[in-house]
């Protein structure tokens, strides 16, 4: 799976969602390679949750063909597809990415609960790694809290620690820096990318706002990628 | 499913608030559920208790259940006496092994007085066979003795020795007070947990002589022969003959007679409470499904704002069943310790109220392990507080499903 050289490889898929009358992603073709900081482009309304479900193994399209990190999803369960997701994809969303009543370690800690090779990476030193990447996003006194008592910004930061966590090879964000200041904003992105360069995680990074896009080694625009009138 | 367990866990403790009261609703329906049936087979325990070792109740002419209840129970009074004859010729039956006579239709201070003789203290048993018991003092010898019961002379403070006056009538003041006829406690009983410790026991001799205003001066102790009795009790050599007994006494030709065999005619009785016990129950049922369906509806409603929730455990990696598996494993926790409370808090009032009821009602509620009915029901309540869990669990699987990783809110 690792000699794989593209991350994310997508050929004639179409996505309806059930009961709607027209598809709501078509893509030819996308290719995302290893260890590459992508940027999409997409407004809502684009097909990006789309697109991020179908990578993530949750939606499946009735036709093409995706291949995440070397495995043909189709090849694939339901249950399996959630476990390879546990296993190699790191998920940071818009907002509310932490389950309200976990404390911040623990929520760091959740993605080693349902996969075992991310376990099985870090060894026994699960609880090490989440706080050494707390404390690289300078979160280190905040470990013992409940997730809600965190402001926004650091709440993106906790999430950015958890997709980080035993370092999977994908880290999927979708729009996460949406709900912070301009400031905020450059400095969580340059986290993101700096976290995911020495992780050697591949960067799928999505956003409506284009002027965040100097950031990263290439954009694409779902709108010109996605066939399907939006 | 350590995962799961995890999160369920701190889910709850996060929602301690809403949980405890949905814990406590369930706890609350428990404790009716099973107390009513703890109450309902005590009652048939303490009934049956009252008249152990006795084969048949003997009384004028009535209904069966109206015989055992004003006899044994001092619940309602006679309508007609027998003839103290009617007594004599079936004590000598054959079959019969013992026969007390009972005379009932006075009281002292409330409390009923019941003109019987020595026998009854050989005779009559309680509970698990259980013979009655002296704290002090014995059976009546004089005339004027009498033998109270353990509420008696607790209520009423008496001793060895001390003077009574016996009343005419069974109301607390009656219109007419034997006042010339002092009694004197000769014997005090021990706790019974059945009407005899509401009672006062006096000879049927010193019955008769308070009716026709004996005193040493005018007749002689001769007259004193009773002439009527309310009812007896009749012990049998064999078991195998109380049908035949029966029958002999119903078909007794020189007076109208009823005999009830005890157990029949409670069987009887409680044919005749079915319906109230099954309404009781019924209502304490309907609690307890009100109690789960306030858990489902709670569960349910928080669904809503745990979407975001169900999502990012998506995200993570779990599985639409895993969300499902949260869900249960809450409810059942929930409706697990609900239960638990429901049976901690039957034993708290068992302690806390049992005492009053024995001595209100002569009813004995002990602090046992729950009966196989009381398990069955627990379980009943616990299946049913699963199945109503499914409802909520089946729908965050499904909206799993919908959401995906983003819900649409």
């Amino acid at each position: 799976m690792n000699s794989a050289a593209s991350a994310v490889q997508l050929e004639e898929v179409v996505f309806r969602w059930p009961r709607a009358r027209q598809p709501s992603l078509a893509i030819e073709q996308l290719t995302i390679k290893r260890g590459e900081r992508l940027f999409v482009r997409g407004p809502s309304g684009s097909g990006k949750s789309t697109l991020l479900g179908i990578i993530g193994g949750v939606n499946q399209p009735q036709q093409g063909r995706v291949e995440v990190l070397g495995q043909d999803l189709r090849d694939l369960g339901t249950a399996a597809r959630d476990r390879f997701r546990a296993d190699h994809i790191g998920f940071i969303f818009q907002l509310f990415n932490l389950i309200p009543y976990l404390t911040v370690r623990e929520n760091v800690l959740l993605p080693l609960r349902f996969s075992r090779r991310r376990a099985g990476l870090l060894g026994g030193r699960g609880q090490a790694e989440a706080l050494r990447l707390l404390a690289h996003l300078g979160l280190e006194t905040m470990s013992e809290r409940i997730a809600t008592d965190l402001s926004v910004g650091q709440q993106q930061r906790v999430a950015c620690a958890r997709a980080l966590l035993g370092a999977p090879e994908l880290i999927i964000a979708d729009e996460p820096t949406s709900a912070l200041d301009a400031d905020a904003r450059g400095a969580f992105i340059d986290l993101l990318l700096a976290e995911c360069a020495a992780a050697g995680s591949t960067l799928l990074f999505v956003s409506h706002d284009g002027g965040l896009a100097n950031h990263f080694d290439r954009q694409i625009d779902l709108c010109q990628l996605n066939g399907c009138p939006t | 499913m350590r995962a799961i367990l995890h999160l369920a866990w701190h889910s709850l403790a996060h929602r301690r608030g809403t949980v405890l009261l949905t814990l406590l609703s369930i706890a609350f329906s428990t404790l009716l559920l099973l107390g009513v049936e703890r109450l309902r087979t005590e009652v048939r325990e303490g009934f049956a208790g009252t008249i152990a070792g006795t084969d048949l109740i003997i009384g004028a002419r009535t209904g069966q259940i109206q015989l055992l209840l004003y006899s044994v129970f001092h619940l309602g009074d006679a309508t007609n006496n027998i003839r103290w004859e009617s007594f004599e010729a079936v004590a000598k039956q054959r079959q019969v092994a013992w026969a007390v006579p009972i005379s009932l239709g006075d009281s002292h201070r409330g409390y009923r007085v019941v003109g019987t003789t020595p026998a009854y203290f050989e005779h009559y048993h309680f509970g698990h066979d259980q013979t009655l018991g002296f704290v002090s003092g014995g059976p009546f010898q004089q005339l004027y003795d009498a033998v109270i019961g353990a509420e008696v002379a607790e209520k009423l403070g008496y001793r060895l020795g001390d003077r009574l006056i016996v009343a005419h009538g069974t109301g607390n003041v009656s219109l007419k007070q034997h006042d010339d006829k002092p009694f004197q406690v000769a014997g005090i009983l021990a706790p019974t947990g059945t009407p005899v410790d509401r009672s006062v026991l006096v000879s049927l001799e010193a019955i008769e002589a308070i009716h026709i205003g004996w005193t040493p001066e005018l007749r002689r102790p001769d007259d004193l022969k009773p002439r009527a009795i309310t009812a007896m009790l009749v012990g049998l050599k064999s078991r195998a003959a109380a049908f035949q007994m029966q029958r002999f006494v119903n078909d007794y030709s020189d007076e109208p007679l009823l005999a009830v065999l005890p157990g029949v005619a409670l069987a009887e009785l409680w044919k005749f409470t079915a319906v109230a016990e099954g309404a009781l129950r019924l209502i304490a049922g309907f609690v307890v499904l009100v109690g789960l369906i306030g858990m489902m509806t709670a569960i349910l409603t928080g669904l809503e704002a745990r979407r975001r929730e169900m999502a990012v455990l998506r995200a993570v990696g779990a599985q639409p069943l895993h969300l499902f598996a949260l869900l249960l494993t809450e409810a059942i926790a929930v409706t697990g310790a609900g239960l638990a409370a429901g049976l901690a808090l039957l034993y708290a009032a068992v302690a806390v109220a049992g005492p009053q009821l024995t001595a209100r009602f002569g009813l004995h509620l002990s602090l046992r392990p729950p009966t196989q009915s009381e398990w069955l029901l627990l379980a009943l309540v616990f299946g049913a507080g699963l199945l109503l869990a499914v409802v909520p669990a089946i729908r965050a699987y499904r909206q799993a499903l919908a959401d995906g990783l983003i819900p649409k809110l």
